[in-house]
């Protein structure tokens, strides 16, 4: 491979998006008045997240934020999936997470009704498609949300 | 051979197994392609293997050895009168003197044939542990101790209530032999260490730690894992009561491992697993037991991963142990220079008693992110916390990446990872 084939290759997965976002990630703080958290783990790399999420009576999302260390795939994912949610309706965040599972594995097609910009967003964390053992490090943010949304305090994943 | 010293290919050291065979100068590209698997790309890249200490690859003559055996002598063991079980059952026999005499074992029947080095210390946990060690007694083990060497222990403890005594690690990674004599009670039975750290590559002082442990009425136990693929070990040398490794890591295949265990102790243990082959006889009412090493080999062994066992020791013996590790030990210090000069590089156990292991992490990159960029270049390293969280805990990091050192790596090697790094480096900056 020619270097400017690896630095395309690479910079598929590591996109300036990604790497903004991983080395400076938005909304990382602890939310005290959050009505759902979750702990989220990937023993098997050690990236650990906390994720706290308050949603209205609305079922309308008002806050999220999360702590923790991973690499920084992980790191952008929870710190993009912060940036997209707030403000979106619990049925919202519900497709939103279809899609990103879906395009991490694989899947090609964006479904109607999602903003441009998350869909960019997700377009970006997708990358990981192309590397089989990073899937989990951009969808244990994710997890950890449905988690937290369904009340369980904890969320591994392997 | 009436006339040795004038053979013309006998260079070796004295000290070397199959010294006649060793050639002087050591061939690492001539070793190379003893091993297929190497010569490949990934990602468009020429494979550079430095994943070492999770599993070393394989030689053509393990390969060999081992489809040999399947074409021509396979059968099950210690049982058939016909001509194929007689020979199977000496050919996997006449491993345990090959390994009594690599690891220089007084007798063969001092070696146990295990499925991996985890087998053999949940062996020595469940059949020494439980006989000998009552509530309260003490085990003493390190901060950097592979979960192996751990887990087996708290498993223990947990069901007859012995306690753990941990001696923690220098912030360089070494173990001082005063922290360990600290940490011997007169409760202390057994003290269980690894060899070779695999995490930071730290060379223990063992030979002091099974001195002291004697000094104490207490037993030792050194997992070998991480020592034997890199230099000669000397158990009597050592006068280790129990010895462990895996033929994996020695360049053999999975499923074949060692319990090296003196004879007077074995001889006091029970049997770990029941089954077919470990039984002298039985009856519904009655079982009596095979004497050691047969007792503790229950059921039918992995014989063919055996057979390439024994096919990778003299593959090794006869490159020589002393000039692997005078090679590997080049590569780390080549490695080490070459590491340091990257800045944003930190390397993790700067002791410099080590063997043939580098760990770092990188400012701004996490390992999982330098071990993806780096296999995208075709360099293959572990990443992550290496099986030692409570070291990982210890050192307040949450993983590293790792580069370790086979018979077969080169300069080039190195020079490859360190271009690779740099490209880290770049996407990171």
């Amino acid at each position: 491979m020619t270097n400017a084939a690896l630095d395309t290759d690479l910079r598929d997965l590591y996109q300036d998006l990604i790497l903004d976002h991983g080395k400076h990630p938005r909304n990382f703080r602890i939310a005290k008045n959050a009505n759902h958290e979750a702990l989220g783990h990937n023993p098997l790399c050690g990236d650990r997240l906390m994720l706290y999420v308050t949603v209205d009576d609305d079922n309308v999302v008002q806050d999220v934020a999360f702590q923790g260390s991973g690499c920084a795939i992980s790191m952008a994912s929870a710190s993009m999936m912060t940036d997209m949610l707030k403000g979106k309706t619990l049925a919202e965040v519900g497709a939103l997470f279809d899609y990103m599972h879906g395009a991490c594995t694989g899947e090609t097609v964006t479904p109607a009704g999602l903003a441009e910009d998350d869909v960019d967003r997700i377009k970006a964390l997708a990358g990981v498609r192309h590397y089989p053992m990073r899937v989990k490090c951009a969808t244990l943010a994710w997890h950890t949300l449905q988690a937290a949304l369904k009340n369980e305090k904890k969320v591994s994943t392997e | 051979m009436a006339n040795e010293a004038a053979s013309p290919v006998c260079y070796a050291p004295a000290d070397e197994l199959f010294a006649c065979a060793a050639p002087r100068i050591y061939m690492a590209e001539q070793y190379r392609k003893d091993f297929p698997v190497l010569d490949q790309k990934i990602h468009d890249h020429p494979l550079v293997y430095l994943d070492n200490a999770a599993s070393a690859q394989k030689p053509r003559m393990v390969m060999d050895a081992m489809t040999r055996f399947m074409e021509n002598d396979y059968a099950n063991i210690h049982r058939g009168v016909h001509e194929l079980s007689v020979r199977a059952t000496d050919k996997y026999e006449a491993v345990r003197g090959t390994v009594r005499r690599f690891i220089n074992a007084a007798h063969d029947d001092e070696i146990i044939f295990v499925r991996g080095a985890t087998d053999a210390i949940n062996l020595v946990a469940a059949s020494w542990g439980r006989t000998f060690l009552k509530a309260g007694d003490e085990i003493i083990l390190t901060t950097l101790e592979h979960h192996a060497n751990i887990v087996p222990w708290q498993m223990l403890r947990d069901s007859i209530g012995i306690k753990l005594v941990v001696v923690p690690i220098t912030p360089e990674g070494d173990v001082r032999i005063e922290d360990v004599k600290a940490a011997f009670t007169s409760r202390t039975k057994l003290v269980s260490v690894a060899h070779v750290s695999n995490a930071l590559g730290t060379v223990l002082p063992v030979a002091e730690i099974i001195k002291l442990a004697h000094e104490h009425n207490a037993l030792a136990l050194i997992d070998g894992c991480q020592a034997v693929s890199h230099m000669p070990v000397d158990v009597r040398g050592l006068d280790a009561d129990f010895y462990v490794f895996s033929g994996h890591k020695l360049y053999g295949p999975t499923g074949s491992a060692i319990l090296y265990d003196k004879r007077e102790i074995l001889k006091q243990m029970p049997p770990y697993q029941g089954g077919g082959d470990m039984i002298a006889s039985v009856s519904f009412k009655e079982t009596t037991y095979k004497e050691p090493p047969h007792r503790f080999e229950a059921g039918t062994p992995a014989i063919t991963e055996i057979i390439g066992l024994g096919a990778a020791i003299e593959y090794v013996s006869t490159i020589g142990l002393n000039r692997i590790a005078r090679h590997e030990n080049e590569l780390l210090a080549y490695a080490t220079e070459k590491l340091r000069a990257i800045n944003s590089l930190k390397i993790i156990g700067t002791t410099p008693n080590k063997a043939g292991i580098i760990s770092f992490t990188m400012e701004g990159a996490h390992p999982h992110d330098i071990g993806t960029i780096l296999d995208r270049q075709g360099v293959a390293v572990r990443a992550g916390h290496h099986c030692a969280q409570p070291l990982m805990e210890f050192l307040g990091i949450a993983a590293t990446a790792r580069a370790s050192f086979g018979l077969y790596n080169t300069k080039a090697d190195v020079d490859a990872l360190v271009a690779a790094l740099r490209k880290v480096q770049e996407i990171f900056a």
